[in-house]
């Protein structure tokens, strides 16, 4: 009996991997050639892009921020002084916590709302008008999310980078009465360009899951309002897993190639 | 034309469509009768390309579509305007938006073209003036009229209704069915409409089929259609229970 159930899991997931990669497929067919409707590609950027830029500049500021205050107290415990807090603060953010928190904010905000506006554009049959009508769910609605999350977030995490840094800067200046041009040196002297490009290989890698999960499962939705929510759910829990284990073997990966 | 042969479709532990036959003539006006729940709009989803058939052949102009790639498939859904039940309009897009979409990607209009050919469609179906609006604002049977239009905008050569006239009062109805005529005499065009308003197959088909259980059990041009002997046929005129057709839902076992 738990055999069956497995295998039957097991038949689902390569189901679905199959089916995946057709889409993928499909989608990289179109992502090169005129779009279809620019109007509908700004729409999509702004939409993954531009909407998401709050909720991650205010979880940015505030684990810099805490990033700052956690090294501070650990370092006036060991050292009795706060030192390397901006080396810390801003080689957390750009190697690790600025590319997994916006992609998780992303696929918790933007991932979602691509699953659910997929799911029941299925269930009340507008996928299936759009091949009658000349362009197909793939084309019209899925390339353009594609090329919007690839672009989007990456340039989220370097901006999420960027304001994590400033949080760790206001509370080392104001809480720790640190100068600011310590805290400024300390990220100066260290951070290099390779370990922004190690930050944002792997935010592209994270906007790649997202996209492709959140599509994927919307595409496939059935079942009516009740299979909308299933969906919308499954593909932001499978995101998010995916998300924080992908980012340990990408690590390993991008350390073995040396981008670190 | 449209030759459909041995069609069978399994969905939910059943065979809706069980062998199907039926031609499809060009330039006729075919309706399909049949119950609730009969597959007619499993049908229409079989006949676009939608759905993948379980078994049988679809031949759309000498094409048998069962058989097409993706790509080679999409060329010939391109052909076939289809006006979806629940309307199918996209809801984040206004009304003009909707009639425009396939004319923006399947004819050469230029843009001044377009909005003039939108009013004309919209006007045809009595909704001339909500080009702004959005599809939740209007009634159901509104949003059918919009789906009708946005299916005709694209010119093309099959159009399948799935009821059209369903939920619209008898004068709107009137203006729907004249609607297919003049459509048919003034485009090259081969409509396929389901329904189970009788009123409304008669007034415009050529000819009218019955779907039971799967098949087609009865297809007659519509004077036939009318007078016909066959059980079937008797039976879903006169709208009698009893007869070779079961009533469904399991109304039997109430009592
Ligand atoms: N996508 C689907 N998945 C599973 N079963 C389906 C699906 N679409 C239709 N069915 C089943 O196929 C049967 C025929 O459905 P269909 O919608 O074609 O009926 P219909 O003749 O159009 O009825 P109505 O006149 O009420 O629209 C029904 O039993 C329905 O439950
Ligand atoms: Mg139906």
């Amino acid at each position: 009996m738990a055999f069956d159930s497995l295998k039957t899991r097991i038949l689902e997931t390569a189901d679905s991997l199959g089916g995946a990669a057709i889409m993928l497929a499909d989608v990289a067919g179109w992502m090169f050639r005129k779009p279809d409707g620019l109007d509908n590609l700004f729409k999509q950027m702004v939409r993954v892009g531009v909407e998401s830029v709050p909720i991650v500049v205010l979880s940015a500021l505030f684990t810099g921020m805490v990033l700052a205050l956690q090294s501070g107290v650990a370092s006036m415990k060991l050292f009795n002084q706060p030192v390397f807090m901006g080396t810390l603060v801003s080689f957390t953010m750009v190697l690790e916590l600025g590319p997994v928190l916006t992609a998780l904010v992303v696929a918790g905000r933007v991932g979602a709302s691509i699953t659910a506006e997929l799911g029941t554009m299925r269930v009340s049959e507008q996928l299936d008008a759009l091949y009658t009508l000349g362009t197909t769910p793939e084309r019209y609605l899925v390339t353009p999310l594609f090329i919007s999350m690839l672009i989007m977030l990456p340039s989220l995490t370097l901006f999420a980078d960027l304001i994590g840094i400033l949080g760790g800067y206001i509370v080392t200046v104001y809480s720790f009465e640190i100068p600011g041009s310590v805290y400024i040196n300390d990220v100066l002297s260290h951070l290099q360009i390779v370990h922004f490009a190690h930050g944002l290989i792997k935010a592209f890698f994270f906007g790649f899951i997202i996209v492709t999960v959140s599509c994927y499962r919307g595409l496939t939705t059935s079942g009516g309002a009740e299979g909308v929510g299933r969906s919308t759910t499954g593909a932001v829990v499978v995101s998010m897993v995916l998300i924080l284990v992908s980012d340990y073997f990408l690590t390993v990966l991008l350390n073995a190639l040396g981008i670190i | 034309m449209i030759r459909v042969r041995g069609l069978k479709k399994h969905l939910a532990g059943k065979w809706v469509l069980n062998g199907l036959d039926i031609d499809i003539m060009d330039r006729e006006i075919f309706t399909l009768l049949g119950g609730s729940g009969e597959g007619k709009s499993v049908f229409l989803k079989n006949l676009t390309g939608l759905m993948k058939p379980d078994g049988g052949t679809i031949n759309i102009d000498g094409t048998e579509i069962t058989e097409l790639s993706a790509k080679k498939l999409h060329k010939i859904q391109t052909q076939i305007g289809m006006m979806f039940q629940g309307g199918a309009l996209f809801d984040s897009m206004t009304v003009g938006d909707n009639v425009a979409f396939g004319m923006r990607r399947l004819t050469d209009y230029s843009r001044e073209k377009i909005s003039r050919m939108v009013k004309k469609y919209l006007e045809m179906v009595g909704l001339d003036g909500t080009e702004d609006k959005l599809p939740e604002s209007l009634s159901i049977g509104m949003r059918r009229r919009v789906a009708l239009a946005r299916a005709i905008a694209t010119r093309p050569r099959y159009i399948l209704y799935d009821e059209p006239t369903t939920g619209l009062d008898p004068i709107t109805t009137d203006v729907v069915c004249d609607l297919f005529l003049e459509l048919q005499k003034e485009l090259d065009v081969t409509s396929v409409i389901v329904t189970h308003d009788l009123k409304t197959a008669y007034k415009v088909s050529s000819r009218i089929g019955l779907l039971y259980e799967g098949k087609i059990v009865a297809a007659y041009d519509t004077e036939s259609f009318r007078k016909s002997d066959n059980p079937y046929v008797k039976q879903f005129i006169r709208g009698n229970r009893n007869g070779p057709m079961k009533a469904k839902n399991g109304q039997e076992s109430v009592l």
